[in-house]
C-alpha cells in the first residue's frame, strides 16, 4: 500500500472517450482505470484487458454441485441407509436429477457470486477511493496513473486534449484492488480496419 | 455520425421524453431522496394491518393446530396449498423477465425486471408460508433438510416430489436474490454518490458494497448476470415443473396426469405478467415513471398474457380430451362430474377458473384494449383470481369426492383463520414492496442508460439521418468508431 498520485480525466460522451483512450494508450500513459456508470461493450477491448474467466468459474462450481448431490443421496441410499421403496432399486437415479439440478444451480450461482465479490472487492464496509462522484451518474472517468517518467502538467494538458471536459489530479492510497490490472493488460496494437 | 448502438425506426421508443444520462438518473431516484405521498402511506398502512391479522392467524393454527383452517381427512391439502402454488406461479414473472428475455435480448425488459425481480422474491417468501406452517408443528422444519443426526441417522426421502420442491424452491430464491441483488449494486451506488443526508450516505454505502463501475468489474459484472441468466432460465421452467409434480406423481384422479409441467409452468408466467402489470400499472403513475415504463411496455406483457392463458386454454381442454379418451371410470369422474358438472358443490369453481383463465384474455388480441391502462389493471386481477381458481380446482375438487363416498359429506369451506393466513400473506407482500419502492430504485437505472442511446425517444430521431447514410460509409466509420 503507498499513496500515488493519479490525474483524472472526465468525459461526457462515449465516443470521445474512446478515441481518447485509443491516444492515450498509443502515447505510452498508463491508464489506471475507467470508471461508467454501466456498462460500455468493447470497453475492456479498447482497455485492453483480457476476458474475465467467471464463467469457467461457474462450471466448475455447478459440477461441483452435481456431484454432491450425486455421491450424496447415493451414499445415503445405498450404504447409509438403504431404504426400501416398493421394491425400486437402492441406486434410482432419475429420481435424483431434480436435486442434483438444483444443487448444480445454486453451487454455481452462490459460487460465482462470492468469487465476484472476491475479485471485485465488493461487500458491505468496504472503503474505497471514488474518484468522481457523478462516474455512477453521467460521467466516464478515465484515472491515469503517475510514473516516475512522466509529470503531471504534461498529462493533465495531453487528457484536456482528448477531449475531456474537467481534468484534475488526486491523491488515493493503493489497495491491493487498484493497479492490479497490469498483467491483465494487453499491449496496444495499431489494427488495421477492414470491411468485412 | 459514428454510432455505438443501432436500432432500427421500425421499433418504437423505449424511454420517452428528451433523455440524456443524469436525467434517468434523477428521474428514478427521486422518489427514493423525497418523502413518500399520502398515497404511499395508506397503501402501506393497510398492508401492515392485513400483516398483522396474518400472525394472529398463524399463531391461532400455531396453537390449536391445523385443525384451525376446517381442513379434515378428505380435504387435507385446501387453501393453504392452493395459496403456495398460486404465490409461486406469481413469483415467476420476475425471473423470466430478467433471464429468459436477457438471454434472448429483449430490450423492453429493462424498464421492468426490477420491479418483476423484488415482486418475485417477496411472492416466493409468501409462498414458502404456506407448506412452512403447514407443517403443524413448525419448529421441527429443519427436518427437511439432509443433515447428520441423530435420529438414525435418519435421512429425508430423496425420492419424493416434496422433498424436490424444498430443493427447488429455496434454490430459486437464493438465485433470484443474488441476481437482484447484483443488478441492484451499480444503482445503489447511484444514489449514494448523490446523497445528502448522513443516514442516506451510511446506508447506501452500506448496501452499495463500494461499487465504483471500473471498467474490470462491469466486464465481470455482465459475465455473472449472464451466466446467472443462463442458470435461472431452466431454473425457472424447473421450479414450477416441480411443483407440479407435487401431484403428477401421485395416483390421485385429476393429479395424475403428465401434461402437468408445461401447464403449470405456463400458467405460472400467466400469473406472474398478471401481478407484474397490477403492480406496475400502479408504479408508474404513483411514482411518475411513464416515462420508462411506457405503453409499450404494458402491450407487450399483454401479448404474453394472451399467449400464455391460451396455452393454458389448451391444457385445460387436452386433460378433459384425455380423461375421455383413457375410458379410466375414476378419471372420467373427477373431471366430469366433479369438476364440468355446474350441479356438483364445487363445480362453479371450475366455470370460474375458464372464464377468467380461458375466455377474458382474449380481448387483448385487441391493440386498443391491451393498450388501455384500465382494462389492463382490471384484467390482471381476473387473471389472478383465475389462476387462484386453477389451483383450487386442481386441489380441492380432485380430492374432495375421491373412492371412499362416505366421506363426502365433508364439505370444505375455509375458516376465517385460514382466510386470514391468506390476506396475511398479502399483508406481507405489500409491505416488502412499498418498502422496496421508498428505499431502492424501482427501475434499473444503469440498464436504461445502457439503452438510452439505443431505443431512446431523441436518439431514435437522430438516427434517421444515419439510416439514409450509404452502408459503406456506415461500415468504414463503425470500424473506426473503437
Amino acid at each position: 500500500m503507498s499513496i500515488k498520485k493519479f490525474v483524472v480525466g472526465c468525459f461526457t460522451d462515449e465516443q470521445v472517450l474512446f478515441s481518447a483512450i485509443k491516444k492515450v494508450r498509443s502515447s505510452g500513459y498508463k491508464i489506471h482505470d475507467v470508471y461508467t456508470p454501466m456498462p460500455i461493450h468493447g470497453l475492456d477491448k479498447a482497455l485492453g484487458l483480457r476476458d474475465t474467466s467467471l464463467h469457467t468459474a461457474g462450471f466448475i462450481y455447478g459440477i461441483t454441485g452435481t456431484l454432491t448431490a450425486l455421491c450424496g443421496i447415493g451414499w445415503i441410499f445405498t450404504s447409509d441407509w438403504p431404504l426400501n421403496f416398493g421394491g425400486k432399486p437402492h441406486f434410482s437415479l432419475p429420481a435424483w436429477i431434480p436435486i442434483m439440478f438444483e444443487l448444480t444451480v445454486l453451487f454455481s450461482a452462490v459460487g460465482m457470486t462470492l468469487t465476484f465479490c472476491y475479485l471485485c472487492q465488493v461487500a458491505p464496509f468496504v472503503k474505497k477511493h471514488h474518484f468522481h462522484p457523478r462516474a455512477t451518474d453521467d460521467l466516464f472517468v478515465m484515472v491515469l496513473e503517475c510514473t516516475p517518467k512522466n509529470n503531471e502538467a504534461d498529462m493533465s494538458s495531453f487528457l484536456g486534449g482528448t477531449g475531456a471536459i474537467e481534468v484534475n489530479v488526486q491523491e488515493a492510497e493503493t489497495g491491493w484492488w487498484l493497479g492490479t490490472y497490469d498483467k491483465d493488460r494487453k499491449p496496444f496494437e495499431k489494427k488495421k480496419a477492414s470491411l468485412a | 455520425m459514428a454510432l455505438l448502438k443501432y436500432e432500427s425506426q421500425v421499433r418504437a421508443p423505449l424511454v420517452d421524453g428528451n433523455k440524456d444520462y443524469h436525467q434517468v438518473t434523477e428521474d428514478i431516484i427521486r422518489p427514493i431522496e423525497t418523502n413518500p405521498s399520502k398515497l404511499w402511506w395508506v397503501g402501506f398502512i393497510i398492508s401492515i394491518g392485513l400483516l398483522c391479522f396474518g400472525v394472529v392467524s398463524v399463531y391461532r393454527e400455531v396453537a390449536y393446530g391445523i385443525g384451525q383452517w376446517n381442513l379434515n381427512k378428505t380435504i387435507g391439502w385446501g387453501w393453504d396449498i392452493t395459496n403456495f402454488v398460486w404465490w409461486i406461479g406469481i413469483g415467476h414473472a420476475g425471473t423470466l423477465i430478467s433471464a429468459i428475455l436477457l438471454l434472448f435480448r429483449q430490450g423492453w425488459r429493462t424498464g421492468v425486471n426490477r420491479a418483476a425481480e423484488a415482486m418475485t422474491i417477496f411472492a416466493v417468501i409468501c409462498a414458502a408460508q404456506f407448506p412452512l406452517w403447514h407443517m403443524g408443528r413448525v419448529w421441527m422444519f429443519f427436518f427437511v433438510f439432509p443433515y447428520p443426526n441423530t435420529r438414525g441417522p435418519l435421512w429425508p426421502n430423496f425420492n419424493s416430489a416434496l422433498l424436490w420442491d424444498v430443493f427447488a424452491v429455496s434454490t430459486y430464491f437464493t438465485v433470484s436474490l443474488l441476481f437482484w441483488y447484483s443488478g441492484l449494486l451499480p444503482d445503489l451506488a447511484s444514489v449514494r454518490d448523490r446523497a445528502k443526508l448522513k443516514w442516506r450516505k451510511f446506508f447506501y454505502g452500506l448496501t452499495s458494497f463500494g461499487w465504483s463501475g471500473s471498467a474490470k468489474h462491469w466486464q465481470r459484472h455482465e459475465a455473472l448476470a449472464l451466466v446467472l441468466a443462463g442458470l435461472a432460465t431452466p431454473l425457472v421452467l424447473s421450479v414450477h415443473t416441480i411443483v407440479s409434480f407435487d401431484f403428477a406423481t401421485s395416483v390421485i384422479p385429476g393429479w395424475h396426469t403428465t401434461i402437468f409441467p408445461p401447464y403449470f409452468v405456463a400458467g405460472a408466467i400467466f400469473s406472474g405478467f398478471a401481478m407484474v402489470q397490477s403492480l406496475l400499472v400502479i408504479t408508474r403513475k404513483v411514482l411518475h415513471l411513464e416515462e420508462y415504463i411506457t405503453l409499450e411496455h404494458i402491450d407487450v406483457m399483454n401479448k404474453i398474457i394472451v399467449l400464455t392463458g391460451s396455452i393454458v386454454g389448451c391444457a385445460y381442454l387436452t386433460e378433459l380430451f384425455v380423461a375421455w379418451y383413457s375410458q379410466n371410470k375414476f378419471e372420467l369422474w373427477a373431471f366430469m362430474q366433479n369438476r364440468v358438472n355446474l350441479h356438483s358443490p364445487l363445480g362453479w369453481s371450475y366455470y370460474m377458473m375458464m372464464g377468467c383463465n380461458v375466455l377474458s384474455p382474449q380481448i387483448f388480441w385487441f391493440r386498443k384494449l391491451r393498450r388501455n391502462l384500465t382494462v389492463t389493471l382490471f384484467m390482471s386481477v381476473i387473471v389472478n383470481i383465475g389462476m387462484w381458481f386453477e389451483r383450487f380446482v386442481i386441489i380441492v375438487t380432485s380430492i374432495y369426492r375421491d373412492y371412499l363416498p362416505s366421506s363426502w359429506s365433508t364439505y370444505y369451506s375455509p375458516s376465517v383463520w385460514e382466510l386470514g393466513f391468506y390476506l396475511g400473506t398479502f399483508g406481507l407482500f405489500f409491505t416488502c414492496y412499498f418498502l422496496f419502492s421508498k428505499f431502492f430504485p424501482v427501475i434499473a437505472v444503469f440498464e436504461i442508460k445502457h439503452i438510452l442511446k439505443k431505443s431512446g425517444d431523441n436518439y431514435k430521431e437522430k438516427m434517421t439521418i444515419a439510416e439514409q447514410e450509404p452502408a459503406e460509409e456506415f461500415a468504414h466509420e463503425m470500424l473506426h468508431a473503437h
